[in-house]
């Protein structure tokens, strides 16, 4: 068997080059930093997919199953006898899918930035940030434990707050960054609190360990019931919320929108295709345990998936900035991963739905990246963010428009571009479930439909602009990744995923099932038909609409209130009637008591001085009148 | 002579030398020397004592020498290191080093200030390698006395409120220390016969409970004081906001850590029952520092008072760690105190350059620094994700640790306090990045600031070291986790006979 330790230079190369640019690149040409980025990463997804071949290929497998292979391994930290954290790579069938998705994407966003941010002040940062991400995120994928992945979440938590801010003098960028980092941060803490739970109870981080179905953290049971759930379950609640905070799931999801504040390459590589799945794959990769442990914080990730998708969706049709409706557009997708995992069972055909959302996380990378890279064009032309502001740009950026519509297809499920085929399995997942599941995905698949041909209606179709000036196509250094991520947005669909990634790791067979798949189309096409109707040409038919839904739709529109929601308890209660009484409670009682002591001190010391006059009468005075008293006193007690 | 000796000798002899200097460049230089081979000498003893262990000495402490100074008493000038004073020797050598050159623009009584620096440092040093009470006490007054007259004397703001304020509640402190001792030494032979202050000596006698459950307080709450233990913390607000750069870096970086490094080596290494039964009082205590510290820098404007409250917070978290009782949790309350002891130097000297060139700390005041100070502001911006706990800096393994290390209590009062501490990390982030963001990005709101410019070279090399410093330890924490936690058997020992448990 082949020496998987080359797997290691994936991860280092990204760090290496954030490194080098970091510190040197301002002595070079911007565009050294660009080109240096890129060619790294090329070689990172060189050294990706030849991993990939030789996993899927030339590693025997025990009982047909892939197995969970540690490629290299070192302690980092040692805690007590039982815990250390290592670091390490772990190879499997989902982190080798990870690897490949990343450093593709990241790979055609270095590309693409070449050309996006010529010009730009900061270049060199940018590269050297986006490579520090890129290590993060690939860090993040092969953790062989739990410990090792929650510093590379952390890790992607700053990277995405660098770069959202990256444009830094503008207040709204370093706004949406702090919220971003801010937020993720408090469903980190909870991810931490379920790390130690978990270590606690189980004495390891390691996740072969861990996952093991036959292992014994898992057959060991729950643990204790505390507040009516065991104490595994609530380990894996703790967890889930971290995931919940990266992936932007109800009700953490509100750093989201805000985080396209960044420049746009860097929603799409880390806020459309990779780090905000990091909560699916956190939650794929810790699977066995939810499924065996603590099924009911699985019911948790199938609800909060299943109600952010439909929210996130529903919001999403009433935006008009482009950046934001795919920002919606992507929480609502995630959703749907999460939600299938939610649904799926371990092992054989009940584990349908982790593959489902697996499959779905790796398509939905490409047609989202394209989307936003498609996007980024577009405002690159325009200088704008709002599809009011476009129109009829069809013939103004021809590679773009294509490309655009290939993705929007793709994401409505329209056969046989990749979308159709994640997005039927995981129907086919919930429709095992629940039929009500399964009108509701329905109901997801026409809103995705009607709020992406929304944005592709209005921004290429429609009355033509006012532009400043005409709007031109980008140079190729940008269209050919948006060439490349649309080959994938039509052909990943047909990779027969099942025969590589599944829940236990045993090839699954893969099928159409008819009664899922053309309900599923057609809820889609009908979304896409809607969407022409109303915006292909200038109609006032959304208007009347709008109009009629009133109050709903002014809530969907301001996003159901979760940023004033959030602005109130942030700045009002917490800042206002926690911070500050502390700061005056400290000033005034703490401190003040503490002054008071000195006071106290002073006063009596000021008091008490007077005695030591130096003046002989006043002593004598004292000593007579004091005697005097005395007398009396003794007098008086003799007597009585 | 022997190594430990040097740590007092070398910053005699570069007082000395300050003495006769003749002009400023020389007195600025021979404390830069003098404090670089304090320096070279803290390398090299912590690569010699990892020789010694390596080698197989396995003796509680190292280089061991004992000199009888005041025979009536038994007073004696006995010194020895373990793997926990060997770091913190490590961290003061680091600390008084950058000081130096965070201090290279002191024009007004150059001269005095540089000997009072370094006269404080030596009490530092004293301190960390004393193992008789006696002689710990005495370098721990010489500590504290100078900073009376640094703050005082070359402060700002209304420093000699500020000064006194400081000065009498150490004393205060100073004060319940001493009783403490006392109490040790009368105690130390309960067989009668020669009574002793050698600390080793008292670690293997057995105190009365009832007399150890009188005497921890005083300990606890004496060098708690120092250690920033609500509520006695109000002092460091105050100080810090007045004192000169160098002595915040030294007072927030080594000085705290001396509160510290005396509850978990006297009170706690000596008083064992009375940690265990009264150890919950401080608990709350601790805990209550730790989300009261950041709650309260969350609110602040001026920037040394936010670096003063994050102060209370993570020294909260020391002082939590060492009332955890195990080995994991003191291994990480001696990080914390290390990674805590660089990354608030590093504000504190990066706060004075800020100030240095803006004449204001109030945050509202500043904005945009980033563009005319970019090595300021990534520097700054570094020790922010230090402080926050980002992986890769030296505070992510230090609260790790911690947190893994208190959550092997496992009783919900434990339970509470540790969650309690672990949300704490995000309040951190919460003042942290409002820093920032005020302070460094936006626009530039003041056009004077436009022609500003970035550090000059004694700042950078300042800086420099301690960023090094975090960023080595949180790189590659192995060997100074298992050079500390090596040096901590004998008082899990200690603790473990003391346990109701047991």
């Amino acid at each position: 068997m082949i020496n998987f330790g080359f797997t290691v230079w994936i991860v280092l190369i990204p760090l290496i080059i954030f490194v080098l640019v970091g510190f040197f690149g301002n002595r070079f040409k911007p565009v050294v930093s660009g080109i240096v980025g890129t060619s790294g990463l090329f070689v990172s997804m060189a050294l990706s997919y030849y991993t990939a071949y030789q996993y899927f290929f030339n590693v025997p497998r025990v009982g047909d199953a892939f197995q969970k292979l540690i490629a290299y391994n070192t302690v980092w930290l040692r805690l007590t006898e039982k815990l250390h954290i290592d670091l390490g790579v772990l190879l499997d069938p989902i982190s080798v899918m990870m690897l490949i998705v990343i450093t593709t994407v990241s790979f055609m966003v270095h590309l693409y930035s070449i050309g996006y941010m010529k010009g730009e002040k900061g270049y060199e940062r940018f590269f050297s940030f986006l490579s520090l991400f890129s290590f993060s995120m690939l860090g993040l994928v092969i953790a062989t434990n739990i410990f090792q992945m929650y510093i590379f979440w952390e890790l992607v938590g700053v990277s995405s707050y660098l770069l959202i801010g990256f444009y830094y003098t503008k207040d709204t960028a370093v706004a949406a960054s702090k919220k971003a980092f801010i937020v993720t941060r408090f469903a980190d803490v909870g991810f931490l609190i379920g790390i130690l739970i978990l270590s606690f109870t189980t004495g390891t981080f390691d996740f072969i360990t861990l996952t093991d179905p036959n292992g014994t953290a898992i057959t060991q049971g729950g643990g204790i019931m505390f507040l009516g759930l065991s104490t595994m379950t609530w380990s894996m609640i703790f967890v889930f919320m971290g995931g919940a905070g990266k992936s932007a799931m109800f009700p953490l999801h509100i750093w989201l929108p805000d985080a396209m504040e960044g420049p746009t390459p860097v929603s799409a590589l880390i806020h459309a295709a990779t780090m905000v799945v990091a909560g699916v794959y956190l939650v794929a990769r810790m699977f066995p345990i939810f499924h065996f442990s603590a099924p009911v914080a699985l019911d948790v990730v199938m609800y909060v998936g299943a109600f952010s998708s439909i929210f996130a969706a529903v919001i999403a049709c009433t935006q008009f900035d482009i950046k934001r409706v795919l920002a919606y557009s992507t929480m609502s997708q995630i959703g749907l991963m999460m939600f299938a995992l939610g649904v799926s069972g371990y092992g054989e055909e009940a584990g349908l739905g982790f593959m489902a959302s697996m499959f779905h996380l790796f398509t939905h990378a490409f047609f989202k990246a394209l989307l936003f890279l498609g996007a980024g064009a577009i405002i690159h032309a325009v200088h704008s963010n709002y599809m009011n502001e476009m129109g009829g740009l069809r013939k103004h950026l021809p590679i773009t428009h294509i490309t655009f519509l290939i993705a929007c297809l793709s994401i409505a499920g329209i056969p046989p571009l990749a979308g159709f085929f994640s997005k039927d399995e995981i129907l086919a997942a919930g429709h095992e479930k629940s039929l009500f599941l399964f009108i509701l995905g329905l109901t997801i698949s026409a809103l995705t439909a009607f709020y992406m041909f929304r944005l592709y209606f209005s921004i290429f179709w429609g009355k033509e602009q006012n532009y400043h000036h005409t709007p031109h196509e980008a140079p190729k250094v940008m269209t050919i990744p948006l060439m490349l991520l649309a080959l994938g947005a039509i052909f990943a669909g047909l990779l027969p995923f099942a025969s590589f990634v599944t829940s236990d790791g045993k090839p699954l067979a893969m099928h159409i099932d008819l009664a899922i798949a053309i309900p599923a189309v057609l809820v889609g096409v009908f979304g896409a038909l809607t969407a022409m109707v109303f915006y292909r040409k200038e109609t006032n038919i959304p208007e009347k609409i709008s109009t009629a839904l009133g109050g709903f739709y002014r809530a969907a529109f301001r996003k159901f209130y979760m940023d004033e929601l959030y602005l109130f308890i942030t700045r009002k209660i917490i800042f206002n009637y926690v911070s500050r009484p502390i700061a005056w409670f400290d000033r005034h009682i703490v401190d003040g008591s503490m002054n008071g002591v000195s006071y106290v001190t002073n006063e009596v010391s000021t008091r008490i001085k007077s005695f030591q006059s130096g003046q002989l009468q006043q002593y004598a005075w004292v000593f007579v009148t004091g005697a005097v008293a005395l007398a009396l006193a003794f007098i008086y007690l003799w007597t009585n | 002579m022997d190594i430990l000796t040097l740590f007092i000798v070398i910053p005699v002899l570069t007082i000395i030398g300050i003495v006769f200097s003749k002009d400023h460049k020389q007195v600025k230089w021979t404390a830069a020397i003098g404090m670089g081979l304090q320096l070279i000498a803290a390398a090299t003893l912590i690569i010699l004592f990892l020789m010694e262990r390596k080698a197989g000495n396995m003796a509680e402490m190292l280089f061991v020498k004992d000199l009888v100074w005041f025979p009536s008493l038994n007073i004696h000038y006995l010194i020895g290191v373990d793997g926990v004073s060997v770091a913190m020797i490590g961290l003061t050598a680091i600390v008084i080093f950058a000081g130096i050159f965070a201090s290279w623009e002191v024009e007004e009584l150059h001269k005095e200030f540089f000997i009072t620096l370094i006269l404080l440092s030596t009490g530092v040093f004293g301190f960390f390698i004393s193992l008789d009470l006696f002689t710990l006490f005495l370098f721990y007054e010489i500590a504290v006395i100078p900073m009376y007259l640094l703050i005082g004397i070359w402060g700002s703001g209304p420093r000699e409120y500020s000064a006194m304020k400081l000065t009498l509640m150490l004393m205060g402190g100073s004060a319940l220390i001493l009783v403490g001792l006392l109490g040790l030494y009368f105690n130390s032979n309960p067989s009668g016969g020669q009574l002793t202050f050698s600390l080793l000596a008292i670690s293997k006698v057995h105190i009365p409970v009832e007399i150890q459950k009188f005497f921890f307080p005083f300990l606890f709450i004496g060098f708690g004081v120092l250690g920033a233990l609500f509520p006695f913390h109000t002092w460091s607000p105050d100080g810090h906001a007045s004192a000169p750069t160098a002595v915040s870096m030294l007072h927030a970086g080594v000085l705290m850590k001396l509160g510290g490094y005396g509850c978990f080596r006297v009170a706690v290494f000596l008083l064992p029952e009375a940690a265990h039964e009264l150890g919950w009082i401080f608990i709350i205590l601790t805990t209550i520092s730790v989300i009261y510290g950041a709650l309260g820098a969350v609110w602040q404007k001026d920037l040394k008072y936010i670096n003063a409250y994050s102060s209370v917070s993570h020294c909260g978290m020391v002082l939590f760690a060492i009332l955890m009782f195990n080995k994991t949790a003191m291994t990480g309350a001696v990080l914390q105190m290390i990674s805590h002891g660089i990354m608030t130097a590093l504000f504190f000297a990066l706060i004075g350059m800020i100030y240095g060139r803006t004449h204001t700390r109030y945050i509202n005041e500043m904005g945009g620094l980033m563009k005319v100070m970019p090595f300021l502001g990534v520097a700054y911006v570094i020790g922010g994700l230090a402080s926050l706990g980002l992986p890769g800096f030296s505070g992510f393994v230090a609260e790790m640790t911690i947190f893994v290390g208190a959550f092997q209590n496992v009783d919900t009062f434990h339970r509470v306090a540790t969650i309690i501490v672990v949300s704490s990390i995000v309040v951190t982030a919460v003042y942290i990045l409002r820093v920032v963001g005020i302070l460094l990005l936006g626009k530039i709101n003041n056009e004077h600031y436009e022609h500003l410019g970035d550090a000059k070279w004694y700042e950078r090399v300042s800086t420099g070291v301690l960023i090094f410093g975090i960023t080595a330890i949180g790189l590659a924490p192995l060997w100074l986790s298992e050079m500390i936690s090596g040096g901590l058997g004998p008082i899990i020992q200690r603790l473990l006979m003391a346990s109701p448990i047991h």
